[in-house]
């Protein structure tokens, strides 16, 4: 069945519950805090139908989307944009992207996480659509009343959405957990509804809508580009990228965060850290002062403007706690402190406190820590 | 080339604010004020591309009370060229911002637009991207490294994301948001705060830039974050695993 991709409004969902939420997936899976967002826009209203956001191209965007659909028992739907537009995560192309795909269904909500993806293409939207959004929403108390932390989490704003159009949140993936789902017929429910929605390929130019599989309430749609992307979406060109790849668990959802400060010195010390945190089986994180003196790549830092954590057990060493790190950590269940000075301001938060110097306190903790498996 | 730098008007980083009784906002009362610090390192970068001989004149933006004059002049000392001050008495969501400086580069015809990736206040992230969708321009957001080619007319632009770098090339005219590395803000020295002073600042109020004023978001109240318990000093590494494995529980 063909929808005409023109203005009249689609005769889809009540526009009241309708969320739609941008999908963040890498080498086919989509990222945990993408499924996060799912569990906020779950809490935003018991009738609310999800829908997922993809864009990318290929075969890896294809076992994303499989997985995307039985990625919460919650996700009703599941929309794949796959085009060569979207090989990279743009901001110009995606904006355009939601912007369209708004235009098919009128969305009550949209969503997307704080991640650098988020924060990059919702407000790009939110300006298409003539929308505020609102960053970092911690706390949903009500479909247009959220709580975000200000001051670098020194204050909490609880805020109404006021306006008409669609409400736009970036979600702090750290404040909705994801449970994890048991082995029911749900997440089978998604492995069969993938395998032969992908084949939908054809209709160039047009829109393969919502194709039933039967028992199953997930649909698939393949979109394609009957508006021109060229304007802003070109003047944009993906170079290059570097990651780090570290068998480590992620920083920002790890069980346990070890932190390194500029007391460690030097990478070699740093390891000490990372020794640490293999015994744990954590994520390393560390301070600005330890990224900027190079001891360890920027996407480990943790504070205002890096990752905000919310570890079991987040452990300093060398740190002295300063605003913009306390800002990344605050919400950690157990904080442990070793500093040389008693009163660096990170013992004012910590639960367990040590004044000690951390060259001879890390290696007593890697002998005498029992061993994880 | 012309560069705009958005320049805005914060509580001091290193001050610990203070919630008001009332829950109305945070007090800004008797409180210092500086330059937000993303906003002094997107100066900074562009002040870098005019003294390598990109760029012929970097104008400064600010919008807000009458106060923000006095940023405005810290960024004149620091080496912009001329100022605007957009003054409100009224505190405006980042759409609104976004619409005013939209209709300033619409008047200036900067080729790069510098603003900070965040302000510390607000934590909001969103002025930047905000400003380059309304102008149709391409974004390059988070900023750790900015390299101009003017033959080519694009900037090539590192960006710190969840990962590590990415790498976009962006055609000009662009909006550029600068994260904490990009660069090192310089001091003004004496002498350029006195030259500041007789450096032009242009006043302009909303209504000569017939920008909407866009209000779709209203604060019911601001509280202090939850206070931690107390926690406790240990004397050893025994105590503290002790502690962790049978009172925390987390090893």
């Amino acid at each position: 069945m063909l929808l005409d991709p023109s203005p009249s409004p689609s005769p889809s969902p009540t526009s009241l519950d309708a969320t739609l939420i941008l999908a963040e997936h890498e080498s086919g899976s989509i990222k945990p805090q993408t499924v996060s967002t799912v569990v906020a826009a779950n809490s935003l209203g018991e009738n609310s139908s999800i829908s997922l956001l993809l864009a990318g191209s290929g075969s890896s965007l294809q076992e994303a989307a499989a997985q995307a659909a039985s990625c919460h028992p919650s996700v009703s739907e599941v929309l794949v944009a796959d085009s060569d537009k979207f090989e990279y995560p743009l901001a110009e192309p995606w904006a355009k992207l939601v912007e369209f795909v708004r235009q098919q269904g009128d969305y009550s909500h949209i969503l997307a996480s704080s991640s650098s993806f988020g924060k990059n293409i919702l407000p790009r939207v939110a300006a298409l659509l003539d929308v505020s959004p609102i960053t970092d929403v911690v706390k949903i108390l009500e479909s247009n009343q959220f709580i975000r932390p200000i001051y670098a989490g020194n204050a909490l704003s609880t805020v109404r959405y006021t306006g008409g159009g669609p409400c736009m949140l970036t979600i702090r993936s750290t404040s909705f957990p994801v449970t994890p789902i048991t082995v029911d017929s749900e997440s089978r429910k998604a492995t069969i509804s993938q395998i032969d929605l992908s084949n939908f390929k054809e209709g160039s130019f047009t829109f393969l809508l919502c194709i039933p599989i039967l028992n199953f309430s997930f649909f698939f749609k393949k979109l394609s580009f009957p508006f021109p992307i060229a304007d802003s979406a070109s003047k944009s060109r993906y170079v290059g990228c570097s990651t780090q790849d570290t068998e480590r668990p992620d920083l920002g959802s790890a069980r346990v965060v070890i932190t390194g400060g500029r007391a460690l010195k030097s990478v070699e010390n740093f390891k000490m850290i990372e020794k640490l945190a293999e015994k744990l089986g954590g994520a390393v994180g560390a301070t600005r002062a330890a990224v900027d003196a190079g001891y360890v790549p920027n996407d480990l830092q943790v504070g205002q403007t890096g990752k905000i954590v919310a570890p079991e057990l987040y452990m300093a060493f060398g740190v002295s706690g300063a605003i913009q790190h306390l800002a990344g950590i605050k919400d950690s269940k157990v904080i442990v402190a070793v500093n040389k000075d008693a009163d660096a301001p990170i013992f004012q938060v910590a639960d367990y406190g040590l004044v000690g110097d951390l060259f001879e306190v890390i290696p007593e903790l890697l002998e005498k820590l029992p061993e994880k498996k | 080339m012309k560069i705009l730098v958005a320049v805005k008007r914060v509580v001091d980083y290193a001050v610990k604010i203070r919630v008001k009784p009332d829950k109305t906002g945070v007090d800004t009362q008797n409180v210092k004020m500086s330059m937000n610090p993303f906003c002094e390192i997107a100066l900074e970068e562009a002040l870098r591309i005019k003294e390598a001989g990109f760029a012929k004149e970097v104008v400064a933006v600010s919008i807000g009370p009458s106060q923000c004059v006095d940023t405005l002049r810290t960024g004149l000392a620091m080496g912009a060229d001329r100022g605007i001050h957009v003054e409100t008495s009224s505190s405006f969501l980042p759409l609104t911002i976004a619409k005013i400086l939209k209709s300033i580069a619409e008047v200036e015809n900067p080729e790069l637009i510098f603003l900070g990736k965040q302000a510390i206040d607000d934590d909001c992230n969103q002025t930047g991207q905000m400003v380059a969708a309304l102008l149709g321009w391409p974004q390059a957001t988070f900023a750790s490294k900015v390299v101009l080619d003017k033959e080519k007319h694009v900037a090539t632009v590192d960006r710190e994301v969840d990962g590590g770098l990415e790498t976009l090339c962006v055609d000009l005219p662009a909006v550029i948001t600068t994260d904490l590395r990009l660069n090192q803000p310089r001091y003004a020295s004496l002498p350029n705060i006195m030259k500041a002073k007789s450096k032009p600042i242009k006043k302009m109020t909303v209504q000569d830039l017939k920008v909407d004023i866009k209000s779709d978001i209203e604060i019911l109240e601001v509280t202090e974050p939850p206070k931690r318990k107390s926690g406790v000093m240990v004397s050893s590494v025994d105590e503290l695993i002790e502690k962790l494995r049978n009172e925390a529980h987390v090893v």
